[in-house]
């Protein structure tokens, strides 16, 4: 049995559906992330989750019982703030006893498990702070420490590392893959970070206006987008306008205008005419000079508009017959200079028949 | 701070203190005036505090003067406040303030919080106004329609309970105000993060609320205390006959002449009001400007 179900949810505010039918179900230890662009709901969810804001329809189960009804203070969930939230007047081993206290557990007990938490965050020095007396890395620490203490069976974490610079969300990333993975705790997390849910979660549902556009495993996501809209929030990619022209047991041949014929693999029955979009990640485009040979089916011509060189790899920004510019991403993998092109070089860009993914609309 | 001591009669000395003190933040600093303006601007505020506190100092000096008349300084004497200890009418009325000051200001510090944390927590489009009308509200206006109301509407007999309804009522506001803003320097999902991590909504107030906003109750209980401590106008008007404070008490000793037993309980008034409203200060550094 899923340890967290939700079946239909909808909430309303006025006429605004801030959350539309969504229905997922969570098991035990997952790191679960919602993802998706500011104002699409996933705030919304965590609140009706911990119990602040109730459901117009649709039911929650929480270890297959209904949540309807109880209040925050009963549920077994606990909340990681994107604010934090600490208790300003009481000091960091204070804060990590409240949720203790409040459970009613015993005074030895309560000692043992500040600092054991203390030290699983590792601030081990500074239980006796005061939360103004903190970095804001610190601050996330305790609030962390806080929400896991009481072993809840659900910790939500709603954008707990926005208010970070970027180098300690990376280091924040990684101590809480670790952390999640020693406590066993299931994790729901809120971000509007792709990069960020990619790199800490088992699956993602990818958020959009209220509703869940996908979800799956972040490579999943990634390698095979559902929709035009999962495509292009989640890293870079190339959408082209196609039409099918062909469609065999596995070959596909698309149609782009001004362009030509585009070879794909598609296992799904195709009708001719059928219209979409192509989708094509960066990384998997070469970028050769006109001479140069590659035995690629997809070859089309065009010259670099832009480069960005970024040491690791190079951007170029290919504008294509069509008008289309394409953008491809080309490993400076080979010793000493890398050869690559200057803007304004005819080139051809080329890929695998099976680089792409063919997406209706 | 409505410290008015009869002789002479300066318009609410204190009202006007806070615009005469210097900035102290450094952040607003403006560019420092050179030469004679300077000297202008040091002339000026010298005569400002003239006004302002000269007044006061004469009535504590001839509260220890040993002549019967204000007109020139005889010698050192104590004897006027010991003539206090022994006025038994004085002593009521000293009695009486107190009373109601203590009775009031926890009545308006438990009833102002709660405006105040409701103003803050559920965005009440009215009842901020409710609760500083009173305020704002000319005192001989709120003093007359008071006594109406609790003679014609209520008809309540005057006295003790009128004059502590009606010190009530002006002191709420003050009270809403600070503890409001107490709330709103706040990260309001403290509150919710204290349900979440299992307290009850009681838990939640005992625990959080209640120790955050303790410095705004104690401001708001001493703020309450010296407004009502020193409140004539209004408790003229409700007080009846029954009941004296002690600025209705100096009043009408000053209707028949200014005698240094009065400069003595303004004094002695004028130290209680002090004192409180320094320690007010203590606790809130900002109240003194929701005052103002
Ligand atoms: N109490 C409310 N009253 C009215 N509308 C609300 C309320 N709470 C949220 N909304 C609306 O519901 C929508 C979803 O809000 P929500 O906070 O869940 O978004 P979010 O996905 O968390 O966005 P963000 O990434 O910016 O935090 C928004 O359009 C918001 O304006
Ligand atoms: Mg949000």
């Amino acid at each position: 049995m899923a340890l967290l179900e939700i079946r239909n949810v909808t909430r309303r505010f006025g006429d605004f559906k801030a959350v539309d039918a969504v229905s997922f179900s969570i098991e035990a230890g997952e790191f679960f992330t919602l993802l998706g662009p500011s104002g699409c709901g996933k705030t919304t969810i965590l609140r009706m989750i911990a119990g602040f804001d109730d459901p117009d329809a649709g039911v929650m189960l929480l270890d297959g019982q209904p949540l309807t009804g109880i209040p925050p203070e009963r549920r077994p969930v606990h909340t990681v703030f994107q604010s934090y939230a600490l208790f300003p007047h009481m000091t960091v081993a204070g804060n990590i006893a409240f949720p203790l206290e409040m459970a009613g557990k015993s005074r030895d007990e309560i000692a043992r498990r500040v600092a054991e938490t203390l030290a699983l965050v590792h601030l081990e020095d500074k239980g006796g702070s005061y939360p103004h007396e903190l970095s804001g890395g610190q601050k996330q620490r305790v609030a962390l420490a806080r929400g896991l203490v009481n072993r809840p069976r659900l910790l939500l974490l709603d954008e707990p590392l926005g208010a970070l610079d970027a180098k300690l969300r990376v280091e924040m990333q990684s101590e809480l893959i670790t952390l999640q993975r020693e406590v066993g705790i299931t994790f729901v997390f809120v971000t509007h970070s792709q990069q960020e849910a990619l790199a800490l979660s088992h699956r993602i549902a990818v958020m959009n206006r209220g509703r869940i556009e996908q979800l799956d495993e972040p490579d999943k996501l990634y390698g095979l987008p559902a929709n035009r809209f999962v495509a292009d929030f989640i890293g870079k990619i190339n959408l082209i306008e196609v039409e099918v022209a062909a469609a065999s047991k596995v070959l596909l041949t698309l149609k782009a205008a001004g362009l030509g014929e585009i070879a794909a693999a598609d296992a799904r029955p195709l009708q001719p005419g059928e219209r979409g979009c192509f989708a094509l990640r960066p990384e998997q485009i070469r970028v050769y000079g006109r001479k140069e040979s590659a035995d690629l089916k997809n070859r089309f011509d065009g010259s670099v508009k832009e480069l960005l060189y970024l040491g690791d790899v190079t951007h170029y920004k290919v504008v294509l017959a069509n008008g289309f510019a394409i953008e491809a991403l080309m490993p400076n993998a080979a010793p000493g200079r890398a050869k690559f092109h200057e803007v304004g070089d005819a080139v051809t860009v080329c890929w695998r028949h099976d680089a792409g993914i063919f997406l209706r609309d | 701070m409505r410290v008015e001591p009869p002789p002479p009669p300066t318009p609410r000395p204190g009202g006007g203190g806070d615009g005469g003190s210097p900035p102290i933040s450094g952040s607003t600093r403006l560019a420092r005036p050179g030469g004679g303006a300077r000297l202008w601007l040091w002339a000026a505020s010298l005569g400002v505090y003239a006004f302002l506190y000269l007044p006061l100092a004469v009535v504590v000096l001839f509260s220890f003067n040993d002549s019967v008349l204000n007109a020139e300084w005889v010698g050192f004497t104590t004897r006027w406040y010991d003539r206090l200890l022994h006025d038994g009418d004085m002593l009521q009325a000293a009695a009486n303030s107190l009373l109601i000051a203590m009775v009031s200001s926890s009545v308006a510090t438990l009833l102002g919080a709660m405006a105040g944390i409701a103003m803050q927590r559920y965005r009440p489009r009215l009842l901020p106004f409710l609760a500083l009308t009173p305020v704002a509200m000319p005192e001989i206006l709120l003093g007359v329609s008071l006594l109406l109301f609790f003679r014609q509407v209520l008809d309540l007999t005057l006295g003790l309970t009128s004059i502590l309804i009606a010190h009530v009522t002006f002191s709420i506001g003050f009270v809403a105000v600070i503890v409001r803003s107490r709330l709103a320097g706040m990260d309001e999902s403290i509150f919710e993060a204290a349900r979440d991590l299992g307290a009850t909504p009681w838990a939640t107030f005992r625990r959080i609320t209640l120790p955050l906003i303790l410095p705004a109750l104690a401001a708001g209980f001493l703020m309450a205390f010296t407004l009502s401590i020193d409140d004539f106008v209004i408790t003229f008007f409700v007080a009846g006959v029954g009941v004296v404070t002690l600025p209705l008490q100096i009043y009408s000793m000053i209707k028949v002449a200014v005698t240094p037993e009065v400069n003595a309980v303004s004094t002695l008034l004028m130290l209680l009001t002090l004192s409180v409203v320094i320690l007010a200060a203590r606790f809130a550094p900002d109240t003194l400007k929701a005052k103002a």
